[in-house]
């Protein structure tokens, strides 16, 4: 029997020193110590055997048992670490160096640069409001006190239609209905108006590098008991700061339009020479960059505002030049044109 | 318009002061300044009065002279001259050496075999006029050696103003007004543009004058004759040049200079050919000839000056060729009226000819200038030409005049515009600078505009306000914010959705923002084979390929589709842009706001793209209303559309818009192979929407179970039908996990998720509602695949 036992353990340990997978690791396990292997076969030999004899064998073979599990568990985990380790080997280094696969979405830009207005307008309390393109002459003028035989009004200018109605030539043409939204929780409940309104406009003209007959403006109110200039530079300075992200200087000089009294030119100081004058301000230090003013008296009545009581200020702003000068978009024509190579540039940009 | 400084300190003494400075501030006041400056005069150093003392032919020249000039000092220096006109005695500019003119230094110089030690100028060369025909010809008796700018105005401070920032302002259009600018800005006095006493010549006869038409709101006019020169005086050439202007003879300098001095056009007839000035317009268009020699077509809305029934004159604009100053003139009639602006500024526009008098009509110029300008013309003409005789008296007929306009405010008003404390001392003296009469009883102002202000300009308190401020300086204004009471921000419903739209196009399906233009584009619908639907035009657009505007963003966008073929082999675009779909009841545009998506690909399948922008669809709904949209098979009705799988959207039991295919003939337009598919949605219903939110449930804790069942059935929507028919609470959600086609048609295979949020499920349960699925359907002959 002793010779058998020897056998049985020099023929496991043989095995175990050749075995390479877990799959025959497990037959060896279940050759040794399953129902039929040949450990276990050993102790039902045991049964011919003396009591002082079954003692004796039966300790070594239990010895040679648990010797045999515990060293097929180790060989299993050793295998186990040899797979993770074969698996990582196998595993390849990436290349990085392959250039990054960037396919995104892009904003219209004048998308980018109202956001960006509404922002600001939306932190200083400012409702943004939407507008119809197309709107009626007394929008457009008459509200707006630009008489009937004002220039602005030319056929060569506006965008009539068949039906008496035209393509608003400026965003102003939404004052009027504004101030009727607001007019009554301003009168009653003492709530100033303040709001911009991005829109689409539009000029009966020939396009070239330099002028569209379709673009984007931003204007803006705000009316209120006692309202000022003084409240007006000071809101165009701190907005402007925000667009530019710079101390923005600002300058008002005279500007006649027909819905403002006083009215202003706005000038801001020039951000790429601070000032001293170069190519891009035409050695001015200054660039011209929005009309604004005191609301006239008469655009006022036209809303249902009272001007003896309340005054505000308006400002338009430029929302297409405002992209052209951030971005540095030469043509105005590519903004409208639709080439993806031109406008897929314009990702998020907050 | 370029204006002199010079000019300007005629009226003004502007001694002492940095003018410009000055300029700038003015351009921060009054009016806007071009950049460029010009500092007329400074390029030029040394020049002096010489007279030529002999003239010798040079012997190997034909055109060159050899000339001895005393230039005053002591001595006669040898020139060598080129000009044509030289002769011995005339007095000329000479630059000695050492003289600048420009970036040369005259040094002596052989020309020709001899030295010349200096150059005779010409008056081009100098700078004071475009004259290059000769040398300079001095008549004035000066000493030789004189400084030629002690003897003439040629140091000058040069500045244009740009005209669009004077169009409100009819005073500023000649240098006087623009003197009281800069009277009121310096504060310093305002000085008379002086003129003759025209009360003087009361006892002559008057000229035979009616105005015939509202048009002409006043028509001053006076005969003079015995003019006896014909050139103007240097200093006064040069100022028109300065200012823009060629010199041409005396007569036609002076009406130049005074509507360059006061702003008022005049103009000077041959009194033969006025002897019955009528103003009026003609019944019928006729063909005219102005004094530049075009024949020009003039309609009957054009207010003419006539000589009884001949036209002379375009009434604003331009002259006649017929009734100018010829040789032969002895007595002309010097016009100086006042035109209706808009008139004069439709009849420019429709003889497609403006002039510097049209161009300061159309501002609506003060009628009261007239007289005063005919007063300051006689002056200035008697003062060159003492010889010349006023031959009638002034004739000045008024047919229209402006209300005195007064207007009464508070030192408060003021105030409240401002923002800034402006005492009620300044603003008394900046309105009399200005012109205006001012009283002030404590705080409570009344003031009287000026006549040349009052045209149109300033008519009410907030233009007032303007004088003031504007004088005062904005960069002067202490700035503060405005107290308000807070008010929380309302976002507009539609702008919102818009906004989260294109958020989740740009981040999520990597869509590009496109804007296209509001009509249709005719040659390149043309191109695609696009039909130009009826919809309301244009009138009169610039551009002639655009006319209709659009009622769908479809077709501009597939044009921008197809500009972008080669960008990428798959890409999609998409606007949210405005349409007009017809007129409303009351005649009114109506006008919509949609989206539209179109995905192009030479990748995918036409069904695997149109299902993609399917999914999209649902994607936007759900995450911005948390709804799923139906569809419905619609008849195509645009020759864009696909005849096929041509659907309504759905949402709410209102079609939002609708999704489809591209029709063959305009997709092969576009690109041969590429499937493209696209969708137009309405943003104002999809906002409108309500927002169903998040419908919170409770994770069941108990496992679940899936049960797949596999259907012949062409359409998955009987299917789904069953599944909700049953109510089950069990069942939990269903999807579409495979469908293929084989010999027994298509088959489409249903995943059911079941479970029950208290307890675990048994098999049996499950099974009775599969079994109902499966039996609800076999009603409609829909059977469980084998």
């Amino acid at each position: 029997m002793n010779e058998k036992l020897n056998a049985v353990k020099a023929e496991l340990e043989k095995e175990l020193a050749a075995v390479e997978d877990a799959a025959a690791l497990e037959n060896i396990r279940v050759a040794y110590l399953g129902k039929k292997g040949s450990i276990t076969e050993l102790l039902k030999g045991m049964k011919d055997l003396s009591v002082e004899e079954k003692k004796d064998f039966g300790g070594k073979v239990n010895l040679l048992k648990n010797e045999a599990t515990e060293k097929i568990a180790a060989k299993f985990k050793e295998l186990k670490e040899k797979e993770i380790e074969k698996e990582i080997n196998s595993m390849p280094e990436f290349d990085l160096s392959v250039p990054a696969n960037l396919e995104r979405g892009s904003y219209h830009p004048v998308t980018l640069v109202q956001r960006e207005c509404e922002r600001i307008f939306k932190s200083m309390g400012f409702n943004v409001e939407d507008y119809s393109e197309v709107v009626t002459d007394y929008e457009c003028f008459e509200a707006l006190n630009i008489p009937k035989h004002h220039p602005a009004r030319d056929m060569q200018d506006t965008y009539y239609l068949e039906n008496g109605q035209l393509l608003k030539s400026h965003t102003s043409a939404a004052q009027n209905a504004i101030y009727k939204k607001y007019k009554d929780e301003l009168i009653n409940e003492g709530k100033p108006i303040k709001a911009i309104f991005p829109g689409r406009c539009f000029r009966n003209e020939a396009t070239d590098a330099c002028h569209e007959n379709t673009f984007f403006q931003m204007e803006g109110v705000m009316v209120d008991k006692d309202i000022s200039i003084s409240n007006l530079i000071f809101f165009m300075k701190s907005m402007l700061s925000e667009v530019f992200k710079r101390d923005v200087k600002v300058r008002l000089r005279p500007g006649f339009f027909p819905f403002v009294e006083p009215g202003f030119e706005l000038d801001i100081s020039c951000a790429i020479c601070g000032g001293e004058g170069c190519p891009s301000c035409k050695h001015s230090g200054w660039l011209e960059l929005c009309p604004c003013g005191m609301i006239h008296p008469e655009v006022l009545k036209a809303g249902g505002i009272d001007p003896e009581e309340y005054t505000g200020f308006a400002f338009g702003l430029g929302l297409t030049r405002l992209v052209m000068m951030k971005y540095g978009v030469k043509d105005i024509r590519d903004l409208n044109g639709g080439s993806l190579k031109a406008l897929s540039q314009f990702t998020d940009d907050q | 318009m370029l204006l002199s400084m010079n000019w300007i300190s005629d009226f003004v003494d502007l001694s002492g002061l940095d003018k410009l400075k000055l300029i700038n501030q003015f351009s921060l006041s009054t009016a806007e300044v071009e950049n460029e400056i010009f500092f007329k005069g400074s390029d030029i150093e040394g020049i002096v009065v010489a007279q030529i003392v002999s003239v010798e032919d040079h012997p190997e020249s034909k055109k060159l002279h050899l000339l001895k000039v005393d230039a005053g000092d002591g001595k006669l220096t040898d020139v060598v001259c080129g000009a044509p006109n030289v002769r011995v005695g005339m007095k000329t500019a000479f630059a000695k050496v050492g003289a600048k003119i420009g970036e040369i230094t005259i040094a002596p110089r052989p020309l020709a075999g001899y030295d010349s030690f200096g150059m005779c100028c010409s008056e081009k060369e100098i700078g004071i006029s475009d004259d290059n025909s000769g040398i300079m010809d001095i008549t004035e008796e000066v000493a030789n050696g004189t400084d030629i700018k002690e003897l003439y105005a040629i140091d000058d401070i040069v500045f244009e103003v740009d005209n669009k920032s004077l169009t409100n302002r009819p005073d500023l259009w000649g240098h006087y007004g623009i003197a009281r600018e800069f009277a009121a800005l310096t504060g310093r006095p305002l000085k008379a543009a002086e003129g003759v006493d025209l009360s003087q010549y009361n006892s002559l006869p008057k000229v035979d004058l009616k105005i015939e038409d509202p048009l002409c709101q006043r028509y001053s006019c006076l005969q003079v004759e015995n003019i006896s020169k014909n050139v103007s005086p240097v200093n006064m050439r040069i100022r028109l040049y300065y200012c823009g202007m060629r010199a041409i003879n005396l007569l036609a300098d002076l009406t130049n200079y005074l509507m360059l001095e006061m702003g008022q056009p005049m103009h000077a007839f041959d009194s033969r050919k006025v002897e019955k000035l009528r103003i009026k317009r003609f019944d019928k268009p006729f063909t005219f000839t102005t004094l530049d020699g075009v024949d020009r077509n003039v309609d009957e809305n054009t207010l003419m000056i006539c000589n009884g029934n001949t036209p002379v004159a375009i009434a604003g604009i331009m002259g006649g060729l017929d009734s100018e100053i010829v040789d032969d003139t002895t007595t002309l009639t010097l016009e100086s009226a006042c035109f209706d602006s808009v008139s004069i500024r439709k009849s420019t526009v429709r003889l497609g000819h403006r002039t510097d008098a049209s161009m300061r009509y159309e501002k609506s110029l003060d009628p009261q200038m007239t007289v005063p300008a005919i007063a300051r013309f006689v002056k200035l003409l008697t003062d060159i030409d003492s010889d010349v005789r006023v031959v009638s008296s002034l004739t000045d007929e008024v047919a229209f005049a402006y209300d005195t306009i007064t207007l009464d405010f508070t030192k408060a008003f003021i105030d409240r515009y401002t923002g800034i404390e402006i005492s009620n001392d300044t603003i008394v003296k900046t309105l009399k600078a200005l012109g205006f009469t001012v009283e002030l009883n404590g705080n409570d102002f009344t003031v009287t505009v000026p006549s040349w202000r009052a045209t149109k300009d300033v008519t009410m308190k907030a233009d007032i306000v303007e004088e003031i401020t504007r004088i005062y300086g904005y960069d002067n204004f202490e700035i503060h914010t405005a107290k308000a009471p807070l008010a929380p921000v309302r976002p507009d419903e539609t702008k919102t959705v818009t906004d989260r739209v294109k958020d989740i196009l740009v981040k999520r399906f990597s869509l590009h923002e496109l804007h296209s233009y509001v009509w249709a584009y005719y040659d390149e619908y043309k191109e695609l084979g696009i039909e130009i639907e009826d919809n309301i035009k244009l009138v009169g657009a610039v551009n002639p390929n655009i006319e209709t505007i659009r009622n769908s963003i479809v077709p501009t966008q597939l044009c921008q589709v197809k500009l972008n073929t080669s960008y990428n082999a798959e890409f999609g675009v998409f606007e949210v842009g405005r349409v007009v779909n017809g007129l409303k009841e009351d005649g009114m545009c109506n006008e919509e706001t949609k989206l539209a998506v179109t995905l192009f690909s030479k990748k995918k399948g036409v069904e695997e793209l149109y299902f993609e922008l399917r999914d999209m669809l649902a994607v936007l709904v759900d995450d911005i209303k948390h709804k799923e949209p139906t569809f419905k098979k619609i008849d195509a009705t645009h020759s864009y559309q696909h005849l096929r799988n041509l659907n309504a959207v759905i949402l709410d039991g209102e079609v939002i818009g609708e999704i489809g295919l591209v029709h063959p003939t305009v997709a092969k337009n576009i690109d041969k192979k590429a499937a493209i598919v696209y969708m137009e949605i309405d943003m104002e219903l999809l906002a409108k929407c309500e927002n169903a939110s998040i419908k919170y449930k409770e994770p069941s804790r108990y496992p679940e179970m899936e049960i797949d069942l596999s259907f012949i059935s062409d359409t998955f929507e009987p299917i789904a039908n069953a599944i909700k028919a049953q109510n089950s609470e069990l069942v939990k959600g269903y999807k579409v996990v495979d469908t293929y086609r084989d010999e027994n048609g298509k088959s489409i295979t249903v995943r059911i998720l079941f479970s029950h949020s208290e307890r675990t499920l048994n098999g049996e349960e499950v099974k009775e509602v599969t079994d109902k699925v499966i039996a609800e359907l076999a009603k409609d002959n829909i059977l469980l695949k084998q």
